[in-house]
C-alpha cells in the first residue's frame, strides 16, 4: 500500500497544478478530445445508423464496419495516422482515430436501438396513420434511445482509454504522468496517473449509466423486462469493444 | 513493401509472440467467465455484484489497468504476466455477461424436459444447457478475441515485446511500412482467429448450420436447403 501513498502524495502535491503539465490541463485536454471526437463521429455514425434501423437496409454493411474495427488496433491507427499526417499534425492525426473509433459503437447503438422495437409497435403506429417521419420521431427515436445512449457510453469510454495512450506520441492528456513516468521509473507519478484515469472512466461511465437508465421511457419500464432474449440479442451485437 | 520483405523473420516472430500471449489470454479468461457466468446466472443474488464488478474492471482503460493491477497485487507491470492478466480481465468481462445471456436463452420448457427425463443438474448442465447456450456464446468468444488480439498491443507501452513493438520502433525510425505491416498483421491475426471460431462453431453446433440469418431472409433461405439434402 506504499506505493498508494506515494501515488498519493504526488497527486496532491502542490507542484501538480503548475506548469504546462498541470493536472488541471491534462484533465481538460483529455476531455476536451473525447467530447469532440464523439461529437464530431456521432454526427456521421448516428444518423446513418437511424437510416440503417428505420429501412433495415445496409445492415450487413454495418455489422462487417463494427467487426472489422474491432481488429484494428487503435494504438497501431494512431502511429500510422501521425506518421502519414506528419508529427507536426500530431492532434489532427489523432482525433481522427478517436472518430473512427467512436463511429462502429455509435452505428451499433442507433440501428440496434430502433432494431430491437417490436415490429408489431412499429405497425401499430403506421396502421394508425402515422408518416414515417412521424413513426421514426415519435416511436423509434424514443424507444431506441436505451441502446443508442448505450452506445454513447461505450464510444465515449473506448476514447479516454485511446486518448491515454496517445501520450505516447505527445497529445497531452492523463495518459502522460504514466508514459513520461515509465522509462523514469517514477512509479509514484505512474501509478497516480493511473489512478486520475481510471477515476475520469469509472466517473464517467457512471454518468453515462445514469443516462442510459433516464433515456428509457417510461411507459417501457415495466415491459421491457419480460423480453430478456431480444434484450440480450441487442446487446450483444452492440457490445463495445476495449480497443485501447 | 522492401520493409516487410526484408524484415519477414521479424514480423513472423513477432506474430507468433502476439498470439502466443493472446491465445493463453482468450483460453484462461473463457475456462474462468464459465464458472463466474454460471455462478451469475443460477444465483440471483451473486448477479449484480459479479456483472457490475466485472463490467467496472472493463471500463478501466488498458493502460490504467496494467499499471493498478501489478501496484496492488504487487508484482511487476514489466512482465508480460501482466499483460495476459489484463487481458484475462477484459475478457472475462466480455464473456460473464455472454455465459449470463446464454444460459437465459434457453428455453425453459427444454430445461424442464431435460429434468423431467431425469437429467440431474451437472448433466444437464454439460449435455442441454452449456450446447444450447453455444450461439450467444460463440457470438461473446468472437467478440473477445478479436479485441484482446488487438489489444495486446498495448504491451508495448509497459515493454512487453509483440506486434505492438512494430508501433514503437516504426514510430521512432519514422517507416509507415513497418507501422502498416504490425496493423495489418494483427487484423490479419483477428479475423483468421475469428474464422476459425466460426468454423469450430458449425462443427460443434450443426443445428446452428441450418437457417442462420434473421426473419425474413431465414424462410428463404430454409427452403433451398432442404431440397438440395
Amino acid at each position: 500500500m506504499n506505493l498508494f501513498g506515494e501515488a498519493i502524495a504526488w497527486l496532491t502535491d502542490p507542484a501538480r497544478l503548475e506548469g504546462s503539465y498541470a493536472l488541471p490541463t491534462l484533465l481538460a485536454q483529455h476531455v476536451g478530445y473525447t467530447v469532440v471526437s464523439v461529437l464530431v463521429a456521432a454526427v456521421v455514425a448516428i444518423p446513418a445508423g437511424w437510416l440503417i434501423g428505420h429501412t433495415g437496409r445496409g445492415r450487413e454493411v454495418a455489422v462487417a464496419i463494427a467487426g472489422a474495427a474491432r481488429a484494428v488496433p487503435s494504438f497501431g491507427l494512431l502511429v500510422l495516422l501521425v506518421l502519414l499526417l506528419g508529427v507536426l499534425r500530431i492532434p489532427e492525426a489523432a482525433v481522427v482515430t478517436f472518430v473512427l473509433l467512436a463511429i462502429p459503437s455509435l452505428l451499433a447503438g442507433a440501428y440496434t436501438g430502433i432494431e430491437a422495437i417490436d415490429r408489431a409497435v412499429v405497425d401499430a403506429a403506421r396502421a394508425m396513420g402515422m408518416t414515417e417521419r412521424q413513426i421514426f420521431w415519435r416511436v423509434e427515436l424514443p424507444l431506441g434511445l436505451p441502446l443508442l445512449v448505450g452506445g454513447i457510453r461505450s464510444a465515449v469510454l473506448q476514447v479516454i482509454a485511446t486518448v491515454t495512450i496517445a501520450a505516447y506520441v505527445n497529445l497531452g492528456g492523463l495518459g502522460w504522468p504514466i508514459i513520461q513516468g515509465i522509462p523514469l521509473r517514477r512509479f509514484d507519478q505512474v501509478l497516480g496517473g493511473a489512478l486520475l484515469v481510471a477515476a475520469l472512466a469509472l466517473v464517467v461511465d457512471l454518468l453515462l449509466a445514469l443516462a442510459q437508465r433516464a433515456a428509457v421511457p417510461a411507459g417501457v419500464r415495466v415491459h421491457r423486462a419480460t423480453r430478456p432474449a431480444r434484450r440480450a440479442a441487442a446487446r450483444s451485437e452492440a457490445a463495445a469493444s476495449p480497443s485501447a | 513493401m522492401t520493409w516487410v520483405l526484408d524484415n519477414l523473420d521479424l514480423v513472423l516472430s513477432l506474430a507468433a509472440v502476439h498470439l502466443r500471449q493472446s491465445a493463453v489470454a482468450i483460453v484462461l479468461g473463457f475456462l474462468l467467465a464459465l464458472p463466474l457466468g454460471w455462478l451469475a446466472w443460477r444465483f440471483r443474488l451473486l448477479r449484480g455484484p459479479l456483472v457490475l464488478g466485472t463490467g467496472l474492471l472493463y471500463t478501466i482503460p488498458s493502460l490504467a489497468l496494467l499499471i493498478l493491477m501489478p501496484a496492488a497485487l504487487g508484482y511487476s507491470a514489466i512482465s508480460e504476466t501482466n499483460l495476459v492478466a489484463a487481458l484475462v480481465i477484459y475478457a472475462v468481462a466480455i464473456l460473464v455477461r455472454s455465459v449470463v445471456d446464454g444460459l437465459d436463452s434457453v428455453d425453459p420448457a427444454v430445461r424442464q424436459a431435460a429434468t423431467a427425463i431425469g437429467y440431474g443438474a451437472a448433466r444437464r448442465f454439460w449435455t442441454v444447457e452449456l450446447p444450447l447456450s453455444g450461439p450467444v456464446l460463440l457470438a461473446g468468444l468472437r467478440v473477445a478475441a478479436v479485441s484482446t488480439i488487438s489489444l495486446a498491443t498495448v504491451g508495448i507501452l509497459i515493454g512487453v515485446t509483440n506486434l505492438g513493438y512494430l508501433f514503437e520502433n516504426g514510430l521512432q525510425r519514422r517507416i509507415v511500412a513497418e507501422v502498416l505491416a504490425g496493423v495489418t498483421a494483427v487484423v490479419v491475426i483477428a479475423l483468421v482467429v475469428d474464422l476459425l471460431l466460426v468454423l469450430a462453431g458449425r462443427v460443434l453446433m450443426p443445428w446452428t448450420r441450418a437457417g442462420r440469418g434473421t426473419g425474413r431472409t431465414r424462410a428463404r433461405a430454409a427452403l433451398p436447403v432442404r431440397t438440395a439434402a
